[in-house]
């Protein structure tokens, strides 16, 4: 068997300092999906039980234990619950994504990103 | 040079220049946009919610609560008895969809929050949650070893001290009142709310005695 699951905790009180957001999307993410749930559009138990499942998923898959992987849960959570609601499918979200990418590229440096 | 070659170049310029975003960041304006654009979602909403629960309600709304529980017996047994109801006297609502649960630390008792599932938090009295309290390891460890976590905040306890884990969940968020500390009774409630801690308010912190304190 593998080493004990203490000897791969690190010190919790160490991140107390750390900021709760590495990058702009991650408090994207967050708003939105809190925005939905306290409008009931997501069932508040639903995104729990998905979001649990989903960081399960992940460190069962070995991902780090860190906010990245958070976010990363949040996002993915977000999309399959925003998709089981019939609002969004997953396919408008993919080619949307795709129009976001090429807007981009295509703006010229300095000028607002729009679709 | 071909004039695929140079096109090749000005599309890996453009490229380097355009600050594309990351694959998340893109999948995350792809919601937003789509969301706004079915009526789903108030633009200004995602925008203002960060500024408000990081910066407005911070822990800044829970502290004001355990002061004034502190100073008034009358508010803080409204408090414990339903958390939700009581923290409308400061106009503040609670948790959408959730309960609010109050339970106090005593000289014997400490008590510590978390949850296992995945990161309920009464966001709406403490703003947004630690990093540390929406890891795997916290969830873990705050229920197997809580004598551990709480000894990696710094929190020493004596043995005689029971440790009270509590679960929180989509339909119920737990806030500690913790012990107001001794030699505050000069404080107002401002002066109070100063000393009280987020990690208080979740359980990783226990004694508030102000530091600067000279007590005799």
């Amino acid at each position: 068997m593998s080493a004990p699951e203490e000897d791969r905790l690190g010190p919790l009180a160490r991140r107390d300092g750390e900021p709760v957001f590495d990058e702009p999307w991650q408090a994207q993410v967050l708003g939105l999906a809190f925005s939905l749930v306290d409008k009931g559009l997501i069932n508040a138990g639903e995104w729990s039980e998905t979001l649990g499942a989903t960081l399960r998923a992940a460190a069962d898959d070995g991902a780090p234990d860190n906010a990245a992987t958070y976010y990363d849960a949040v996002l993915a959570t977000l999309e399959k619950l925003t998709a089981a609601t019939g609002a969004l499918t997953a396919d408008a979200m993919a080619d949307r994504r795709e129009a976001w990418r090429q807007a981009y590229l295509d703006t010229p440096h300095g000028q607002p990103v729009e679709l | 040079m071909s004039s695929y070659d140079s096109e090749k170049v000005a599309q890996i310029h453009r490229e380097l220049h355009s600050h594309l975003p990351s694959e998340s960041a893109l999948r995350v304006k792809a919601l937003e946009s789509l969301l706004v654009e079915k009526g789903l979602l108030d633009p200004a909403t995602v925008d203002g919610w960060v500024e408000f629960y990081a910066e407005k309600v911070g822990p800044k709304r829970g502290a004001q609560v355990v002061a004034r529980a502190w100073r008034d017996p009358d508010f803080k047994a409204r408090l414990l008895a339903d958390g939700t109801e009581a923290v409308k006297e400061f106009g503040f609502d609670g948790p959408a969809h959730a309960h609010l649960r109050v339970i106090e630390n005593t000289a014997t008792t400490h008590n510590l929050v978390v949850c296992t599932l995945c990161s309920c938090y009464p966001h709406s009295i403490l703003g947004i949650p630690p990093n540390w309290y929406k890891s795997a390891e916290y969830r873990a460890r705050a229920v197997r070893d809580p004598r551990g976590v709480l000894a990696e905040f710094g929190v020493a306890l004596d043995d005689s001290v029971e440790v009270r884990v509590w679960d929180s969940t989509s339909e119920v968020r737990f806030m500690v009142l913790p012990e107001r500390p001794g030699d505050t009774d000069d404080l107002d409630e401002a002066g109070l709310a100063a000393l009280v801690t987020r990690n208080a308010m979740v359980g990783t912190d226990r004694d508030l005695t102000p530091a600067t304190g000279t007590a005799s």
